[in-house]
């Protein structure tokens, strides 16, 4: 379970970013986390994962995100990070994937059978030895979500996972997002994949929630999504 | 392509002939840097008029060379830069020792020049030895050994986040030049005026990105501690090239193979 509770956060003086941010994520949901550019979701994933410290209460399972409960909050969130090359780090694919598996302590059996397991479910086997700059960008991503899964995170945090991928990959990654039994959180301007793999959506807007809703319900709504610099997704706006 | 973009492919390409296959390959790291170590110490060792002695230690580079696959020529080409920095390390010992040493067919050769060419040799043989042991070992088989010789924590963890951030930095600095030369075409090089502000973003980039990276690990379990490639076991056969190797630096140094040579020839 992830709780915010009154939270605001800006990264600099009189600028703020976060703006009283309550809302509730239970074990099990898929949200999504939409907004206009600069509206704050990458802000949100960072202060939830403790990279950046606000003021008000962030809970996972019940656990305040404080400096001294960080390795145990982390260890339950995985993040698909905005920018897959701040995120992979090692030469290779493989060896990123196996990176936080046998930081947890896993053996390297089990991390292999893990990783190869992984790279089957994205169809990305061919791309584990591969050297991480001699990738291209949709393949990154694809590694990048991989080296997540292999981690077996209980929640998933995801900022624009849809980016860069080619329609086939975009599609296996919605039903990657869509099998998975942890607790989602999704950022995306892909409103149609929103709308295909979260069941709830939070809708930001200069650092407040506008709206909390269900996915259905809120992206149906066009003057609210209108309002906030959005559009109905491509699949909804075709029949309205 | 652009200049970075060929820098970091070269950085990319030791990794990759770190990655091959081949008898030195298979080798304990521990072993091979052990080995390295004995060399370049051997090397130094020698005084500084003792040319013929350290001739033949040319042997252990090349018969590396040979068993590992690694083309001298690669060799060379990636150390173009440091090679010649090396060598104009005596560059004027010539001008400030002019006593003559020996004869040399009749043309006196002062010891200047002679401790020159020693003093380049040692810096060429050190390099190559060097390289040899990076194109041969991935980087984190090297941090893992050096862990197994205690060398603090800290300092490896060093080493290897520096040998990552060079790509990172490397990497920024191809995007952003790529990006001014777009919107600079026909311009040579980056115009100096604009180089205060391209300098002070790549930093700010490369920090923004290694700070990132950083948080990248720290989410994903990082504990100061690396778990680095898989251990691979210090056996029979390791011990047996270092013994090798030994016996061959201690042979090499301390008996006078040119001299034995020549003195079979002259006799
Ligand atoms: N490091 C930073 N320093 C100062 N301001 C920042 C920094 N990072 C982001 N901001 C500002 O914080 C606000 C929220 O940024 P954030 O990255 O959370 O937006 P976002 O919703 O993820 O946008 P996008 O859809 O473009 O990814 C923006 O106005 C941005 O300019
Ligand atoms: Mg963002």
């Amino acid at each position: 379970m992830i709780e915010f509770q009154h939270v605001n956060f800006s990264y600099e003086k009189d600028r703020p970013v976060i703006r009283d941010l309550s809302f509730r994520i239970a074990d099990g949901e898929a949200v999504g986390l939409i907004g206009a550019n600069g509206a704050g979701k990458s802000t949100i994933m960072k202060l939830l994962l403790g990279l950046l410290q606000g003021e008000g209460k962030i809970l996972v399972d019940d656990v305040e995100v404080t400096k001294a409960n960080l390795a145990q909050i982390r260890r339950k969130l995985g993040f698909v990070l905005q920018n897959s090359d701040n995120q992979m780090f090692m030469p290779t694919v493989y060896e990123d994937m196996i990176f936080a598996p046998l930081n947890y302590g896993l053996s390297r059996e089990e991390t292999e059978r893990r990783v190869d397991a992984v790279l089957e479910r994205l169809g990305i086997s061919e791309l584990k030895q591969r050297h991480n700059h001699k990738i291209s960008g949709g393949e990154k991503r694809m590694a990048a979500i991989a080296t997540i899964l292999a981690m077996e995170p209980d929640a998933v945090l995801m900022d624009e996972p849809s980016s860069a991928l080619d329609p086939c990959n975009r599609r296996l990654v919605i039903n990657t997002i869509r099998d998975m039994k942890q607790t989602r959180l999704i950022a995306s301007h892909d409103l149609d994949m929103i709308l295909d793999t979260c069941t709830r959506v939070l809708l930001v807007n200069g650092g407040r929630l506008v709206a909390d809703a269900p996915a259905e319900e809120l992206l149906r709504d066009r003057a609210l999504l209108e309002a906030n610099r959005l559009e109905l997704p491509f699949c909804l706006a075709g029949r309205g | 392509m652009n200049k970075m973009d060929k820098a970091l492919r070269e950085l990319a390409e030791m990794d990759e002939l770190a990655a091959q296959d081949s008898p030195i390959h298979r080798l304990s790291p521990t072993a091979k840097l052990l080995a390295t170590i004995a060399y370049i110490i051997t090397v130094v060792s020698f005084r500084k008029y003792d040319l013929t002695g350290l001739v033949p230690l040319v042997l252990w580079p090349v018969l590396l060379f040979q068993l590992s696959g690694i083309p001298v020529s690669t060799c060379f080409y990636k150390l173009r830069i440091v090679l010649p920095l090396v060598m104009a390390v005596g560059l004027f010992n010539p001008l400030f020792d002019r006593a003559p040493l020996l004869q040399l067919g009749g043309v006196a050769v002062s010891g200047g020049l002679v401790s020159m060419l020693t003093l380049m040799l040692k810096g060429v043989f050190c390099l190559m030895a060097s390289f040899l042991l990076m194109a041969t070992t991935p980087i984190d088989c090297l941090c893992a050994s050096l862990r197994k010789l205690r060398v603090p924590k800290l300092l490896v963890t060093l080493l290897l986040l520096t040998y990552r951030y060079v790509g990172v930095m490397t990497r920024e600095l191809a995007v952003m030049t790529d990006a001014y030369h777009l919107r600079a075409p026909g311009q040579k090089g980056i115009q100096f005026s604009a180089w205060g502000s391209f300098l002070g973003q790549l930093l700010l980039r490369s920090m923004d990105r290694a700070q990132e990276l950083y948080s990248s690990m720290l989410l994903r379990g990082y504990h100061e501690h690396f778990h680095y490639a898989p251990d691979k076991p210090f056996r029979e056969k390791d011990a047996a090239y270092l013994l090798l190797c030994l016996g061959c630096f201690a042979l090499l140094r301390y008996v006078h193979i040119a001299q034995l040579l020549g003195g079979l020839f002259v006799r």
